[in-house]
């Protein structure tokens, strides 16, 4: 019997329509775990760096983690894996909801999707039954609106559906994989969908997912129960709202939105707008949160309340979550935030990344501005009316241009840095806020800082909201704080980080951007990336784990629980190393598709206060301290120390990797 | 028939405050794995969380008794503007839909309200939803004397009611040739 995973793959080949049930290797666990573990070794072996994006070759995983399915709380995350159209390099969006258990239930702890079908097909789990299935009729269809359809269509309720929107179908870059309340959003997963006519994925089960040790386990899990009721019931003090508790932000239930719109950037990541929380402003805003969020939601097994589900002035409902609340209205200038409800519900039906789509609609109102695009390309057709001068209407059209590849829009769909290159006439420095050609989010700030100066340049995420979580974002002012919270922190992975912490000022010598200095801002960042690969891994949303302060899940109760589900008996150090392997095998991925040091910097204009020297040095301490050459590629000393020779004879091959290079 | 004392165990549902998450549906089904807590699969579940997220509808409804036949008509219910399909809110395991029994068998499931020794404080799927959605009470009634049926009895039973007593006798008998 196989513990926490299925032991089962579905491999579908889209050309054939062949579907087969392949039963995996027991030692992957042992040397990647799950999820994004596994998944990255299975591109490794199989995807080499000639293909494409929208090559047939390219693969598109699905993946469960090893806690899916399990009473674990949170253990949500689907993870989809696949080379972006936008980055070329393996990109790794997840998706919370309900998919990933009801995967595990059918039997299977990954589909695999191989080639490209030649109609829009949809597959269907049920169990042992397994079909691809005509979707001609979901073409053009919403992707909210069609897993309901399916439902209906199958008779099934209780399926879980994925499906993509017409952006998806059209190949957007932005295109997300919309599922129950949540998404696989990041770079361009759904267009692989589109490229391979996925209109969509049900499944159904009705099977048990096992566990090796269930009583350990769950005695295991009453720690993590008692902290999460403890956490909820005491934020913690003297941090932000948005940090001061646990699972994704809270934006459904928080109200108070003065740090973002004051702090983060309004239109194409330009404008702080640092008087926008007026008496005025705030009044509206919470008047139609309240108004419009109708019920407080979660993913499955989760206990805390990141979703909505709204409907805006009695329009249709459908559901939001995190920063999407705002992000319309912000990258439009529009200050009242019913407009980001209305449009919001469209691109969700659509299909887009509500993060780097409004960058996109701004990016074009900005070149419209400054004379780059004009009246021509906002022209109407005999199908669709001219782009209309108000600011909300003008958001609206385009929009409906990009997700239609329409006119201007099907240049705008492949994304910022490459709409300004196809556009010309100036319009590439206008492409300010991408880091390895893909948007981020709408931050401008005052001093560099070392953390973020390296999670922007260097992590395989490439999202680096989604990165970042353990270390407060700036210090505590006063000692009594910051004793305070290194006192009461036992997720801590060593004890030095306290004194870190401690020393840590806001002005002087140990502020930034020379503290934390380049080795302590490496180990940091490093003990960060390390709980989001567990996460990845087990599939726990990082809500209640990497992305937080003090979370319910680390480093120091994953082995416990890892071992319990799984059987096998794994320590802290054993947990590190395969997580290790699995990061180093994803650099390497990257590194054959072309990645090196020079891709990795944040945008230009992301700090006023900038220090080429010292960031020169940064990234080299970081690299020295992860074991990679000064070209950021894993050396073959580390790669043998992970057990990955293969890999290191693999990049000498290409040339890559050079002798005696460190 | 003799009067009793008997505690009536309730559990309380607060549907305005379910978030939907199903966490009570796993802890069921782990609780009542054997060996407990080796699996997990909410199919076997003694509750279901009965949802349609864009008709904002969410209910929980626990296992009730068998029922051998269907009913001879349905209900609708309309509440607060929501139009509930027929059966959502009967906890009956019944030949009409697939809730309530086991995947594999088909043999009925019912809330035992976790029952076991030493007996838990309060049933598991109370215990592990944290948002208050489920509240356990208990209180006394005078009721009549009953036999109580054994689990393998509420199966058998079933099993008789649908295939006749002598069938499954004559099926029992070879099984145990067999062995």
């Amino acid at each position: 019997m196989r513990y926490a995973e299925t032991g089962f793959n579905l491999e579908i080949d889209l050309a054939t329509g062949n579907i087969e049930r392949v039963e995996t290797d027991p030692k992957m666990m042992e040397t990647h775990l799950g999820g994004l573990g596994t998944s990255v070794k299975i591109h490794w072996d199989r995807v080499p760096p000639e293909v494409k994006p929208f090559d047939a070759e390219n693969l598109l995983i699905f993946s469960t983690g090893l806690f899916n399915g399990t009473p674990a709380f949170s253990a949500n995350r689907t993870v989809v894996t696949f080379v972006s159209p936008q980055s070329n390099l393996l990109a790794y969006p997840m998706m919370g909801g309900f998919w990933s258990a009801e995967l595990k239930y059918a039997g299977y702890d990954k589909v695999i999707f191989r080639n490209k079908s030649p109609k829009w097909v949809y597959l269907w789990i049920h169990n042992d039954k397994v079909e691809l299935r005509d979707a001609s009729h979901l073409q053009g269809k919403g992707a909210l609106e069609t897993q309901d359809l399916i439902r209906k269509e199958l008779k099934e309720p209780r399926a879980q559906v994925a499906a993509i929107g017409l952006a998806g179908e059209n190949r957007c870059f932005t295109a997300s994989i919309e599922q129950s309340r949540s998404s696989a959003s990041r770079l361009g997963g759904g267009a692989i969908m589109g490229d391979k006519k996925i209109k969509a994925i049900a499944v159904r089960g009705t099977k048990d997912v096992n566990l090796a040790r269930g009583a350990e386990f769950m005695e295991h899990m009453k720690g993590v129960t008692e902290y999460i009721n403890y956490r909820n019931a005491n934020p913690i003090p003297d941090v932000m709202t948005i940090l001061s508790g646990i699972g994704s932000p809270q934006e459904m239930v928080h109200t108070d939105e003065k740090w973002h719109t004051e702090n983060f950037a309004w239109g194409n990541a330009r404008v702080r707008r640092k008087d926008f929380w007026s008496k005025e402003n705030e009044a509206n805003w919470v008047t139609t949160q309240l108004g419009t969020v109708k019920r407080l939601i979660s993913c499955y097994n989760c206990p805390q309340h990141c979703g909505g589900l709204v409907s805006y002035q009695g329009g249709p409902y459908y559901m939001m979550k995190c920063f999407g609340k705002l992000t319309y209205c912000m990258a439009a200038y529009v200050d009242d935030l019913g407009f980001n409800f209305r449009i919001l519900n469209r691109a969700t039906e659509y299909g887009v990344d509500s993060f780097s789509t409004p960058q996109i609609l701004a990016f074009a109102v900005e070149l419209y501005e400054a004379g780059i695009l004009t009246d021509k390309d906002f022209e109407g057709t005999s199908t669709y009316e001219a782009c209309p001068s108000d600011k909300e209407g003008r958001f609206f059209w385009l929009l409906d241009r990009v997700a239609r590849r329409e006119g201007i829009g099907d240049i705008l769909a492949d994304g910022v840095y490459y709409a300004a290159r196809a556009i010309g006439k100036g319009a590439e420095v206008f492409d300010h806020n991408t880091v390895k050609k893909h948007e981020q989010l709408p931050l401008k700030l005052g001093m560099m800082d070392p953390l973020y100066y390296l999670m922007y340049s260097t992590n395989e995420k490439i999202s680096i909201t989604q990165i970042e979580g353990q270390w407060p974002q700036t210090p505590f002012p006063t000692m009594e704080q910051r004793e305070a919270f290194v006192k009461d922190w036992p997720q801590l992975p060593d004890d030095h980080f306290k004194q870190y912490l401690l020393d840590w000022e806001l002005r002087g010598e140990n502020a930034n951007p020379y503290y934390p200095t380049p080795q302590m801002a490496a180990e940091i960042v490093d003990w960060m990336e390390m709980l989001h690969n567990i996460d990845d891994a087990v599939c726990i949303c990082a809500g209640m784990s990497s992305f937080c302060l003090k979370p319910p899940y680390h480093i120091h109760n994953y082995p416990k629980l890892i071992s319990a589900a799984t059987g096998m008996d794994l320590d802290e150090a054993g947990l590190k190393k395969i997580v290790n392997r699995s990061r180093n095998l994803h650099r390497a991925f990257n590194n054959r598709r072309g990645m090196t040091r020079a891709d990795e910097k944040p945008p230009e204009d992301h700090w006023k206060k900038r220090f080429p020297e010292l960031e020169e040095q940064i990234l080299s301490t970081y690299y020295k301290f992860k074991g990679w050459n000064m070209n950021g590629i894993p050396t073959r000393e580390k790669l043998e120390e992970l057990d990955l020779g293969y890999v290191a004879e693999d990049l000498e091959k290409r040339g890559i990797l050079k002798d005696g290079q460190d | 028939m003799a009067k009793i004392k008997k505690k009536i165990k309730t559990i309380k549902i607060d549907a305005d405050k379910c978030n939907g998450c199903r966490g009570c549906e796993i802890i069921c089904s782990a609780f009542h794995a054997n060996p407990q807590y080796s699996s997990n699969n909410p199919a076997r579940s003694r509750i279901q969380v009965i949802t349609n997220r864009l008709e904002n509808k969410w209910l929980p409804v626990f296992a009730g008794e068998y029922a051998p036949a269907e009913c001879m008509g349905r209900d609708k219910y309309v509440i607060d503007g929501k139009e509930y399909d027929e059966c959502d809110f009967c906890r009956a395991s019944c030949p009409s839909r697939d809730l309530f029994k086991e995947p594999d068998s088909g043999l009925p499931l019912k809330c035992d309200m976790c029952e076991s020794d030493p007996p838990l404080e309060k049933p598991m799927c109370v215990q592990i939803c944290l948002n208050d959605v489920l509240t356990y009470e208990e209180r006394e009634e005078e009721v009549d004397e009953d036999v109580k049926l054994e689990d393998v009895e509420v199966g058998l039973e079933s099993m008789v009611t649908k295939y006749g007593l002598q069938k499954v006798l004559d099926t029992v008998a070879r099984m145990s040739q067999k062995d």
